[in-house]
């Protein structure tokens, strides 16, 4: 069974685009992030329903151009997002 | 505590309570001007003791405590004892404000808005705001400007402008009827002499502006200015904040708030003529 | 005046909110400023809601209530962030003190300024809990080998672990007293009654609630900080009551504690409690003294009581040979 992601909810967050980075106030933890593309795509992308990295993958290539879509560069952002606590692992 | 001096600065009231009449002498002709806390309850209490009885007259050490402290604070002595005074109530600021997002910054105000400089120590931005107030501006504050999260407006904490080393010699000479405090020699900064805001600073210091640029000097270069990003405001203004994360959501939707609306722009300045020159130059053009 | 300006002065307008009304500007200086040393200011706020007092006063208050949201909410995040490095091992993890206070919505949680997490886990379990904690990015406080050796055998708790983006520190206890100490408290009773959240963890249940914030005001301190637990235990008996109480507390070895503790609690707060509970005690009027020992400047006052209290408390955390060794042993290393 797939490690499945589970962002924290939408009215949790305060979610402000400052020019080329995007602000993003936690509630629930007090802390504030400073967060560059695709983190809040990311965060977006697993608002609704936990996800498994596969199938983010696909949600993001769908919605975004992006143009060589790597699996583990994907997992990092997914680790460094966990550390935040924005995203929780199930 | 044997000595007793309070005192309003800006919406904030302190008491300072003191082993030693010298520093509540400086402060009481210092702040003479100034109104007393309101209701006659100080929002932070401030103490300056002896640690050891005997230090109270052999070779005394300033402790400095409160409702608020460090704990490996070195002590100062006697002769140093406004400054003891000066920061001890400025770390009561740093850390126990939680109405007004606190910046570190000076802000001075024309025709109700207010031009907030912000940087690293030694950029001058105390320096420019004291001359800033003796040509026609009012000053709010050399250390701090409060951030009203309510409202969105800067409030004024006018308190004793401290200047250091060469600024001395340079508000001497642009302040010459100027209230100044004693020079102290030898502090753990160098050379030190306070300064005390015009009468119309201090009469007018419950009055907040709308904040309408906020500039980031750098002294020591040929001038040049340009414009600062809204990220990049942003996250130099956390930085230089001390109590952004104690004011949790408040105080990011206050900071997004002045960041979105406000233009910021970086200056060098080689000289205090040229940075103000460069100032009114902004101003005029915003 | 007739109050004291001392704890006592604290202790009344907590007891009884409208006595404020008599008090001149020097009596609420004093008052909200002993209230932010014994860290109450924020319990007083709420106490004195709709309570007619000065501007100056209200706005203080006003921010203590603030200072004590924005610490509830990181203690909050804190509760979260170890139920996620713990959650899934199989292990109970029961909240302890003020964490525990906030997240069960409890009237000791109001106003409660809450530090670092504490939490009580299966002796046997401490391994796989230290190693989870490891790997989710806590790590240790003090890399010194001699206090990692006397922690991890005599103490009651793990050395302590910090986390390396948060800086927030996390206690792991396994008892709610050291080893050495006198009282033995029953650490598996304490598991088995714990009562579980909505989180998953768990928290003491009430009794032993008790048992604890009385172990931890004598045992385990030298009462410094005793006003803000002494309120903590009016609270909890307030919300709950103290049937079982005295069964519970003899298991643990705690009953002692744990009624001189109500007693200070009535004395100071009035505390209500059946007869023969409130018989007084012959040192009560000694802790008193040493509990509201801070003046008006927020200085804690009478160094003899208290000088008196840490050797004490000292004493009963370690058998006198060993306390002796430990001091001994980190001078050398001082000094070498």
């Amino acid at each position: 069974m797939a490690t499945l992601y589970r962002a924290a909810s939408p009215d949790s967050l305060i979610v402000a685009p400052v020019d080329l980075l995007t602000a993003i106030y936690h509630r629930a933890s007090g802390q504030t992030h400073l967060m560059a593309s695709p983190a809040p795509e990311i965060l977006e992308a697993l608002a609704e329903t936990p996800l498994d990295a596969a199938t983010l993958l696909g949600k993001l290539r769908a919605a975004y151009d992006l143009g060589d879509a790597d699996p583990a560069a994907l997992i990092a952002r997914l680790d460094e997002l966990v550390e935040t606590g924005l995203v929780e692992r199930r | 505590m044997r000595h007793v001096f309070s005192v309003a600065i800006g919406p904030v009231g302190f008491r300072v309570g003191s082993d030693w009449r010298g520093p509540v002498a400086a402060l009481e002709q210092l702040y003479a001007s100034y109104p007393k806390p309101q209701d006659g309850i100080a929002d932070f209490t401030v103490r300056l003791f002896a640690d050891r009885p005997w230090r109270r007259f052999f070779r005394p050490k300033v402790m400095i405590g409160g409702d608020f402290v460090l704990p490996e604070a070195a002590p100062l002595s006697l002769e140093h004892g406004l400054l003891a005074a000066e920061m001890a109530m400025n770390l009561q600021m740093a850390l126990g404000q939680r109405r007004y997002l606190l910046l570190h910054a000076s802000a001075v105000e024309r025709d109700g808005k207010a031009l907030v400089m912000t940087g690293l120590s030694g950029a001058g931005k105390s320096t420019l705001a004291a001359l800033l107030m003796t040509r026609g501006w009012r000053l709010m504050g050399d250390e701090f400007a409060l951030l009203d999260p309510e409202t969105g407006l800067i409030h004024a904490f006018p308190r004793l402008i401290s200047l250091k080393n060469e600024a001395i010699a340079v508000m001497e000479m642009g302040a010459p009827g100027g209230t100044f405090g004693p020079l102290l020699a030898d502090t753990p900064k160098g050379a030190i002499r306070h300064l005390v805001p015009d009468h119309r600073s201090v009469a007018a210091m419950l009055e907040p502006a709308r904040p309408t640029l906020i500039l980031f000097p750098t002294f020591g270069h040929d001038a040049a200015t340009r414009k600062v990003a809204p990220s990049e405001v942003f996250v130099r203004l956390t930085q230089a904040s001390t109590n952004y994360v104690a004011l949790a959501e408040r105080g990011f939707t206050a900071l997004m708030r002045l960041v979105a609306e406000t233009p910021a722009r970086a200056i060098d300045y080689p000289d205090t003529e040229s940075a103000i020159a460069q100032v009114e130059a902004l101003w005029a053009s915003l | 005046m007739g109050v004291a300006l001392d704890g006592h002065l604290l202790a009344r307008a907590l007891a009884d909110p409208a006595s404020v009304a008599t008090l001149d500007s020097a009596g609420w200086q004093a008052l909200l400023t002993i209230a932010r040393a014994e860290l109450l200011s924020a319990s007083l706020a709420h106490r004195l809601d709709g309570i007619a007092k000065p501007e100056a006063a209200q706005r203080f208050l006003d921010d203590a209530k603030a200072s004590c949201a924005q610490g509830r909410l990181v203690a909050l995040w804190e509760v979260e962030m170890a139920r996620r490095a713990l959650g899934d091992l199989g292990v109970p993890v029961v909240l302890l003190k003020g964490s525990a206070f906030i997240a069960a919505g409890l009237a000791a949680g109001q106003g409660r300024f809450v530090g670092d997490l504490d939490i009580l886990v299966p002796r046997a379990d401490l391994d796989r809990v230290e190693a989870a904690l490891l790997g989710a990015g806590w790590e240790w406080v003090k890399p010194d080998p001699y206090d990692d050796a006397y922690y991890r055998r005599w103490m009651h708790e793990l050395p302590p672990l910090i986390h390396r983006e948060r800086d927030r520190m996390i206690d792991v206890h396994h008892t709610i007293l050291p080893l050495t100490a006198r009282p033995t408290p029953d650490a598996d009773a304490l598991i088995a009654n714990s009562v579980p959240l909505e989180n998953g963890l768990h928290m003491l249940d009430s009794d032993d609630m008790i048992c604890h914030a009385a172990a931890h005001l004598f045992a385990d301190g030298d009462l410094s900080g005793g006003m803000r637990n002494l309120w903590d235990i009016h609270c909890l008996v307030d919300d709950f009551g103290i049937a079982g109480l005295a069964e519970r507390a003899r298991r643990h070895g705690l009953a002692s504690a744990v009624r001189r503790a109500l007693r200070l609690s009535r004395a100071l707060y009035g505390t209500q409690l059946p007869d023969g509970w409130a018989r007084s005690g012959s040192d009560d009027g000694l802790y008193l003294r040493r509990l509201t020992a801070r003046d008006g400047w927020g200085r804690q006052t009478r160094p003899v009581t208290r000088l008196g209290f840490y050797v004490r408390s000292h004493w009963l955390r370690m058998p006198p040979l060993m306390l002796a060794r430990h001091l001994w042993t980190k001078w050398r290393k001082q000094a070498g």
